[in-house]
């Protein structure tokens, strides 16, 4: 641990440190550390919400296993690579968008899978690296703060897909889509006036949006507003969702003792609400200790960002940290009744493939960045 | 043109991009903190609102229902028990193609036309959640043959369940007395104490499953069950078990009770015996009985109707609710009120011309005897049951004294068996008739009551009753059936205590020995049960009645088959006896409706019962049929005794109210 703490505290290469030897191959151990640590746990509370099964660990394990080998892979090469084939790998991503748009497979209602044959896949998490890459790629070729003109065109990379995403619809991949490109911008040095008008401009079209907003929609706002509206229907995974929370206390009930999710009162336990199977078998002791190793890893995210050599570099790395707590904001969020509920997973918590493998490449990309540094900064 | 190849200030960027790290963090914070005070709001502040939801949310409370107790005779052979039994239940919720399960299930259970109607009358009175029995008592077979087969019914909601059902091995015999327990109606949830039947399905409908209901129900007990969201019970939490329900020993003895029952044969009527020692009813048979295990788990509208519509009336229970003019039998009473009132000389003769005639009126009170029986004492009337005599002992004492004494043997009022419905029979008044009529009493309707006939009218349990009391010599015991009862727990018997009724008109026991003599008479040569009881080896106190029927049936709505209007108009024969006369230990009341005259039909039921109690076997043989020829080419006196009561009455007392009440015979309340 006392090395742990020295590479974190000390300047860039310490030599003959653990963290020397990793970041030789690579691998920022700070980072890799914090993720395994938070994944590790997250199989544990996987465990519990599965109602034991093991099956689904392994299999959860595996993906995981998966993502941190995609993790180091793209750790090997140099950021300049992902800047040269941003436009190469946006504009696949956009292909396998349109192709799923056209003819992607259904599931749960919603079309969001491009069934290869082998596996399926879903193009939308490749959307949400795509995106901010191309932003960065195309700001650190502009003059910054980034110009009206500069701007519209970093929207329209953002928005296009996101509306394809929307469409499918996936609410909430393409909220995690925006917010990494904006992300992006605002780490550009998007001017305040500009943020402040954004912000004025979609407060006023909200009674607009009211309007437009199908029933079914407005019914999950004024459910948000107040799950006890309607406990048994719209509003029970929340309410549901808070009792097990609640009944956690400060201690929690123990692990594997939690019976809001035992007895199936809670839905989708192993899968969006698991921050809710957490919080009711750890209490909030137990939650401090993973908001505490989320905020760690975002700050680790911010402070390679900090050290991004170009500005391609430190946009990406930003853009990519802050969307990772943002992930953690809204799932946690809608848990716990502070956002309404959108389909955000837990980050390397919640059972499901695809975003944890998106989100390890993603920490891959900012390995990259933390160890291919040259020592004379640009 | 320039401003966009202006050279790139990277320093400036950088700068710039650190200021925007820094307010990422800022924001960063700021959610955290949101994010961490909702957590504590949740975890800390309202935990304790939060966790009761959770328990509401797992824990069910499960009631425990009590095990009904068993019903004993005095013997201890059983009356009525829980039999296990296979039941074929249907959540109808869970059916969704009720037509389909039933022809598959039919398939591998047996399954009648009759199952169907029934399930189905019982579905629409049933929540849709809740099961409901298609077919009770399945065989083991039949329970093999679902269970292999239970995975093709996983969606229909069926079912195989074992459950404890009431059964009721004497089955018709005992009917009205042990009752039968039913499901638990709206009506009975609206007077009853729902946290007393909790988790139970059935409660006492009539009978001593009614009158008891709170010893054999017992207390049901809970428990607390963790269960998942689909409401599946998983794991019991805890356990708090309710107290069986009290086995009883009823007064009753089911051997005595098959006796009478086979005693009155295909006659329809009661039969009541009576320890007057104790009040203990020792048989209590009203025919005809119906099949008590039809009412168990719900019976059908057909079956029902089919007995509400028999003209023979098989759910009506004659010994406790058939009221009766109690004729020739009413006589012993009226000669102790006659001798407590001391209008009435036991030795002086009164002579009987055939009729009675009011002093200054022209009208005639017919003997049932045409020729009359002439000169008559005490004896002799009671012996050969001369309404000439009892005639001018009523007018003599007159209807007031009457009253006072048939009441204090408890005519015209319940006698407090523990049964759940009596009826009081009618002992008319002066003011009972001034309020019903208007009209003032008449002397010649106390003449009518003179002879049992009238207003009058009593029923079974209270003529066995009334004998009883005059058995003891006016004292005797209130009747009950509860013998004893076992506690649920300890097994210990607590019997039941008699209690003891005030005497009636006490320190006149001479009155009581003077007719109790006279109805010894009744047994022997010349006496109008002589027939049936002259082999009997123990001493019998009796007295033979006839009823008569005609013109007390305006009830009747149903216009029935010739043949059966006759039938209905025959007379009922009634009688009472106590053996031994000296020493009384039993007491029995018979009914025999449209059966003519007592001494024929009703004291053989009178006599096998004695026999059975006081011999342990019934000795006589050969009742009516048999018996009928015999006495009446006997030369020992007594040539006319069969025919004696069949003309007892018809003109004896039909022409008595006629001067007051043109319609007196449509003004007596109707038996039923």
């Amino acid at each position: 641990m006392t090395v742990n703490v020295s590479v974190i505290s000390s300047a860039p290469k310490p030599v003959g440190s653990w963290g020397a030897w990793f970041a030789r191959w690579h691998f920022d151990l700070v980072l890799g550390l914090l993720l395994m640590a938070v994944a590790g746990l997250g199989l544990f509370v996987l465990y519990s919400a599965t109602g034991q099964s093991l099956g689904m660990v392994i299999s959860q394990a595996q993906r995981l296993v998966l993502g941190l080998v995609v993790m180091v892979v793209l750790a090997q090469a140099p950021p300049e690579f992902y800047r040269a084939a941003a436009p190469w790998f946006y504009g696949f991503s956009m292909l396998l968008l349109v192709a799923v748009a056209v003819l992607g497979q259904h599931a749960k209602g919603a079309q969001r899978w491009l069934d290869l044959g082998v596996m399926r896949f879903q193009p939308s998490e490749l959307m949400k690296l795509a995106a901010p890459i191309a932003v960065a790629a195309y700001l650190q070729s502009r003059h910054l703060p980034p110009s009206f003109g500069t701007i519209l065109v970093s929207l329209a990379l953002i928005m296009v897909p996101t509306g394809l995403i929307a469409i499918q619809p996936d609410l909430g991949t393409a909220l995690l889509v925006v917010t990494a490109g904006v992300l992006a911008l605002f780490f550009g040095g998007l001017r305040w006036r500009w943020i402040i008008l954004a912000v004025g401009a979609v407060a006023a079209a909200a009674p607009l949006l009211w309007l437009k907003l199908h029933d079914y929609q407005r019914n999950r706002l004024l459910t948000f507003l107040d799950p006890e509206r309607d406990p048994l229907g719209a509003g029970y995974h929340i309410t549901q969702s808070k009792i097990a929370i609640g009944s956690g206390g400060l201690f929690g009930k123990g692990w594997l003792m939690g019976t809001q999710a035992k007895l199936d009162f809670l839905p989708e336990a192993h899968t969006d609400f698991i921050f809710a199977v957490y919080s009711e078998e750890l209490g909030l002791i137990g939650v401090l200790l993973l908001l505490l190793l989320y905020t760690a890893i975002v700050v680790r995210c911010l402070v390679i960002s900090m050290r991004g050599q170009d500005t391609f570099q430190r946009l990406l790395a930003g853009s990519l940290g802050l969307t990772f707590f943002i992930y953690v904001f809204i799932n946690c969020g809608m848990v716990i009744g502070l956002v309404p509920v959108v389909g955000v997973p837990l980050p390397l918590v919640s059972y499901g493939g695809t975003s944890a493998v998106t989100l390890l490449a993603g920490f891959g990309i900012l390995m990259s960045v933390q160890t291919h540094r040259k020592l004379l900064t640009s | 043109m320039n401003r966009y190849q202006a050279i790139k200030d990277l320093w400036e960027e950088r700068r710039a991009f650190s200021g925007r790290v820094y307010v990422a963090i800022g924001l960063c914070a700021l959610l955290l903190a949101f994010l961490v005070l909702r957590l504590v709001q949740l975890q800390v502040v309202q935990h304790d609102y939060f966790s009761t939801r959770a328990d509401d949310n797992r824990m069910r409370l499960v009631a425990v229902p009590p095990v009904r107790g068993l019903i004993f005779d005095r013997n201890g052979a059983l009356l009525a028990h829980n039999q296990p039994s296979f039941v074929l239940n249907i959540v109808p919720e869970q059916a969704h193609k009720l037509d389909d399960t039933l022809a598959r299930l039919g398939r591998l259970v047996k399954i009648s036309e009759r199952d169907v109607t029934r399930f189905r009358d019982r579905m629409h009175k049933t929540p849709r959640y809740r099961p409901v029995a298609l077919r009770s008592n399945l065989s083991a077979e039949e329970v093999a043959n679902f269970e292999i087969n239970r995975y093709d019914f996983r969606n229909d909601g069926a079912a195989v369940d074992a459950s404890l059902v009431r059964a009721y091995p004497l089955g018709a015999q005992a009917s009205h007395l042990i009752g039968y327990v039913g499901g638990i109606s709206d009506a009975d949830y609206a007077t009853l104490n729902e946290s007393q039947y909790s988790g139970l399905t059935q409660i006492g409908k009539s009978g001593v499953e009614k009158s008891h209901e709170d010893a054999l129900r017992g207390m049901p007990g809970n428990k607390i069950v963790e269960a998942n969201a689909g409401g599946r019970p998983l794991r019991e939490l805890d356990y708090k078990g309710g107290t069986p329900g009290a086995n009883l020993y009823l007064s009753i003895d089911a051997r005595l009770q098959a006796v009478a029952e086979q005693a009155l044969g295909e006659l329809d009527g009661a039969a009541v015996a009576i320890d007057p020692r104790s009040g203990e009813v020792l048989a209590l048979v009203s025919k005809p009985g119906f099949d008590p295990q039809l009412f168990v788990d719900g019976i059908d509208g057909a079956s029902y109707r089919a007995l509400l519509e028999d003209p023979d009336r098989p759910l009506y229970s004659r010994a406790l609710l058939g009221a009766y003019p109690p004729g020739s039998t009413m006589k012993p009473f009226i000669a102790v009120a006659g001798l407590i009132a001391g209008t009435l000389n036991p030795d002086a003769k009164v002579f009987d011309p055939g009729y009675f005639q009011l002093p200054g009126s022209e009208r005639r009170y017919r003997c049932w005897k045409r020729s009359g029986h002439g000169w008559v004492d005490l004896n002799t009337a009671i012996q050969k049951s001369c309404d000439v005599y009892f005639y001018q002992a009523a007018l003599n004492m007159g209807i007031d004294r009457i009253v006072s004494v048939l009441d204090g043997f408890g005519f015209g009022r319940v006698s407090g068996l523990d049964l759940p419905s009596e009826r009081t029979g009618l002992l008319p008044t002066r003011a009972w008739k001034q309020k019903m009529y208007r009209q003032a009493w008449y002397p010649g309707e106390t003449l009518n009551t003179g002879i049992g006939q009238g207003y009058l009218t009593v029923t079974p349990l209270q003529l066995a009753q009334a004998t009883a009391r005059l058995a003891m010599h006016g004292g005797g015991f209130k009747p009950h059936l509860l013998h004893a009862v076992e506690d649920p727990v300890s097994h210990d018997l607590t019997a039941v205590r008699p209690e003891a009724l005030p005497v009636v008109e006490a320190g006149n026991t001479a009155a009581f020995d003077k007719v109790i003599a006279a109805m010894e008479l009744v047994a022997l040569p010349g006496g109008t049960a002589y027939a049936v009881f002259k082999d009997a080896p123990y001493r019998v106190a009796a007295k033979t009645g006839t009823a008569q029927v005609a013109g007390l049936r305006q009830d009747e709505t149903v216009a029935a088959k010739l043949e059966t209007v006759a039938y209905r108009l025959r007379d009922h024969a009634l009688f009472v006896a106590f053996a031994p006369a000296d020493d009384p230990q039993i007491v029995v009341a018979v009914v025999a409706e449209h059966a003519g005259h007592g001494g024929t039909s009703a004291a053989p039921v009178a006599r096998a019962l004695m026999d059975q109690y006081l011999l342990g076997r019934v000795t006589y043989n050969n009742p009516a049929a048999a018996a009928l020829p015999a006495p009446a080419v006997d030369a020992d006196g007594a040539p006319e005794e069969p025919d004696e009561d069949s003309d007892e009455h018809p003109d004896g007392w039909q022409s008595a109210p006629a001067p007051s009440l043109p319609d007196s015979g449509g003004a007596v309340p109707p038996p039923l």
